[in-house]
């Protein structure tokens, strides 16, 4: 697997290079891998790096780009809308010419309609919920009170700083409203026969998990 | 025997924690929760009501939350179990 950029669609309909992990050797079965979103991008990243690893080694093409605004993009995430990464992951099917795809967790809000897979698929009501939440305790933890309709009225305004993340009105109106559609497989964390890790306090890994997603993967394209 | 909440919540709580099989079967009810855990942070936290929620088919608002809550074992399943039977 090897670094590479890819001109990728930003907001407001400029190109910007992204930087994307790809395992390319123009074998026929291409897999764009949409990633977890926010702070469960950095919980599931060793997985989704490890499932690649066993899928390249198993004869399949990967690949995983960098969402604008996250990561090493040098677009501002608070200019980015739901709808943005969205273009992004099409792009990025027509680019990379993907014939399947992995969404993981958030991934599936923003998903190409291609035959694949989504592993626990969130409503993105249940994302934003836990990012809220998650800053009412920690205000709470400073001694000062806030509530979710009066931080959301604020973020339609002038968007949030949810868990480090600056969240512009579109992408917190686009999350509200988001929810896993198209025709993919969902694959439930019981089939990976361990916790989730994305639920973990502490980022973790299991090589059993990224076993079990992989092969999962790796057998339903070889059907 | 431990109540269906008991167990259910010690399973979430394994799972919050990345704690092996059966070591949340020794926290008791004195057992210190959030600030004696150093893993449990906001965002574990908002992860860990999340899961309650969905696994325990109850609401909670976040202004039911606050530090005594989140004390001990013994004081999370209280409200557990409060919240079910209501």
């Amino acid at each position: 697997m090897k670094a590479a950029s890819w001109p990728c669609p930003q907001p407001g309909g400029e190109t910007a290079a992204e930087f994307a992990l790809v395992a390319d050797q123009a074998r026929p079965r291409r897999l764009l891998i949409v990633p977890a979103l926010f702070e469960e991008a950095n919980k599931l990243r060793r997985l989704t790096v490890e499932v690649m690893r066993r899928l390249d080694a198993a004869g399949i093409d990967c690949f995983l780009s960098d969402l604008p605004g996250c990561n090493e993009s040098a677009t501002e995430l608070r200019d980015v809308a739901l709808n943005d990464w969205r273009a992004a992951a099409t792009a990025a099917t027509a680019h990379f010419a993907a014939t399947h795809c992995l969404a993981i967790r958030g991934g599936a809000l923003i998903a190409p309609d291609l035959p694949g897979w989504q592993l626990a698929p969130p409503r993105g009501a249940i994302l934003l919920k836990g990012l809220l939440r998650a800053r009412i305790l920690a205000t709470r933890e400073a001694g000062r009170e806030e509530t979710k309709d009066a931080l959301l009225t604020q973020g339609a305004q002038h968007g949030l700083e949810l868990s480090g993340y600056m969240l512009g009105p579109a992408m917190l109106a686009g999350l509200q409203a988001a929810v896993p559609t198209g025709t993919a497989t969902v694959i439930a964390q019981d089939l990976l026969g361990g916790s989730p890790l994305w639920l973990r306090a502490e980022p973790d890994y299991e090589a059993a998990q990224a076993d079990a997603l992989a092969a999962i993967v790796a057998v339903g394209l070889a059907q | 025997m431990r109540s269906d909440t008991d167990r259910k919540l010690r399973g979430i709580l394994t799972d919050v924690l990345g704690l092996k099989p059966g070591q949340a079967d020794r926290f008791e009810s004195s057992t210190g929760l959030f600030g004696h855990l150093p893993e449990l942070d906001s965002m574990a936290v908002a992860g860990l009501l999340t899961e309650m929620e969905d696994r325990l088919d109850i609401v909670v608002e976040d202004d039911e939350v606050d530090g005594e809550l989140l004390e001990t074992y013994g004081a999370l399943l209280a409200f557990a179990e409060a919240k079910r039977a209501a």
